[in-house]
């Protein structure tokens, strides 16, 4: 049995432990509402993003852009957006493994398959395998900035309009609500149309009839503008997402670590106190034993 | 009501406008245009450029870089990829980008592969809206 110095020891570690857990959790919860705001933030720009290109997508043929091409895939990239800390649960691994199963199921089929990172977790993990890395771009999910998506982005238009890959799946982990954070995959490139138009009209429902627009210049050209920047607004809205169900998960893997904590400290301290107790009572025996012997 | 415009510039960010409008004048790609209430639908992309909209004599400057607008049923919505108001902008910090453009772009006159000068071009065109839209107010 532990001495009653070991489980001194203990107990003092682990409420070290608590503390440190108890602040995370209270930091993340912070962060939490910091991210979470951003997020709804940038909502009414990305709906009316959608909605505007879905209103193009209507009026403009889609086979006269390259974003739009649909290729037999070959090779696929998925661009797979992580956190840059850890201590959040499961919830990297999570999105590690969904992109994972992707890549199987690609390999499977016989398609080649590469890895964008977004986020040092992913990176650290896709780093180590064995697959090409056309893009990595880490220590921005603190602080989620345009840049960095239009970064991503540009890379994504470019591998696919030269050819380097016939599909890009964008992988982020879906904020659902602060327990439930799910990967989700989502196609980047090329645009389908069909996925346009249905945005919008998730969007706009209240407009009535659709009006017939001027456009300045032509449809094509505004669409040729707006394309780019449509898979630089997708990117940067899963940017934020996974920042926020990060911080989510954090909160919920802190309180659990906090819980667990508390747990641990009771049952330690009921040892203590048996082990205490325990040398009382052998004391006194000791004692008593003693007293007995010279009475003779 | 039914004679003015609503408008509402939007970027990443946030909402950075939302109002009752008489008139806005936004830097069109095809050209500076301004829009009144009852405005037949438009969508237009925008350049790097002033925009202003005037609220019964109250006249209002933003500085904006790229985006698009769209009108449409009385509603005006400037999406930009910023948009600063006059008296938002931080000078010095507009002065240093004109300075840090200017440079870049002339390095990319002089023939170094490394910078882009499209892109020089771009963030200074962006630090002189600023500073434009920023002078003219103070």
């Amino acid at each position: 049995m532990a001495s009653l110095k070991d489980i001194q020891l203990k107990i003092t570690g682990i409420k070290k432990t608590e503390q440190i857990t108890k602040a995370m959790n209270m930091v993340a919860a912070a962060k939490f509402r910091g991210s979470q705001e951003r997020m709804e933030e940038f909502r009414p720009y990305a709906g009316k993003f959608s909605a505007v290109m879905g209103q193009l997508a209507t009026t403009a043929n889609p086979n006269a852009f390259p974003l739009m091409e649909e290729r037999e895939v070959k090779k696929s990239m998925v661009l797979v957006v992580t956190s840059d800390r850890g201590l959040c649960g499961a919830f990297n691994a999570n999105i590690i493994n969904a992109a994972e199963r992707f890549m199987k199921e690609r390999r499977s089929e016989g398609k080649e398959v590469s890895v964008g990172c977004i986020g040092k977790k992913g990176y650290q993990y896709f780093s180590k395998q064995d697959v090409d890395l056309p893009i990595e771009i880490t220590d921005c999910m603190a602080r989620v900035e345009m840049v960095d998506a239009r970064k991503a982005g540009m890379e994504c238009i470019r591998l696919f309009l030269d050819g380097e890959v016939d599909e890009v799946q964008l992988l982020y982990g879906r904020f659902v609500n602060v327990v439930t954070q799910k990967p989700t995959l989502k196609k980047l490139v090329p645009i389908s149309s069909g996925d346009l138009i249905e945005e919008e009209e998730e969007v706009e429902e209240e407009s009535g009839p659709k009006a017939t627009y001027i456009y300045e210049p032509d449809p094509e050209q505004i669409l040729n503008v707006l394309m780019p920047m449509f898979v630089n607004v997708q990117i940067m809205a899963a940017m934020l997402e996974t920042a926020c169900s990060e911080q989510a998960a954090r909160m919920t893997a802190m309180d659990n670590a906090t819980r667990a904590c508390t747990d641990m400290i009771h049952e330690l301290t009921l040892a203590y106190n048996k082990a205490r107790q325990a040398s009382i009572t052998s004391e006194l025996m000791d004692i008593v034993g003693g007293a007995e012997a010279l009475k003779g | 009501m039914a004679n003015k415009l609503n408008l509402e510039v939007v970027t990443p960010t946030k909402l950075v406008v939302s109002e009752q409008v008489d008139l806005c004048t936004v830097p069109g790609t095809v050209g500076v245009f301004g829009v009144m209430a009852n405005h037949a639908p438009i969508l237009s992309t925008l350049n790097i450029g002033e925009m202003h909209y005037d609220n019964e004599g109250n006249v209002v400057r933003i500085a904006i870089s790229g985006g698009f607008v769209e009108v449409s049923s009385n509603r005006m919505t400037v999406l930009a990829e910023a948009a600063e108001i006059s008296e938002e902008i931080d000078v010095d910090r507009a002065l240093k980008a004109k300075e840090r453009a200017e440079k870049r772009l002339q390095e990319a006159l002089s023939g170094r592969e490394d910078v882009d000068e499209a892109r020089a071009k771009a963030a200074l065109a962006r630090a002189l809206t600023r500073l434009k839209v920023a002078g003219e107010m103070s």
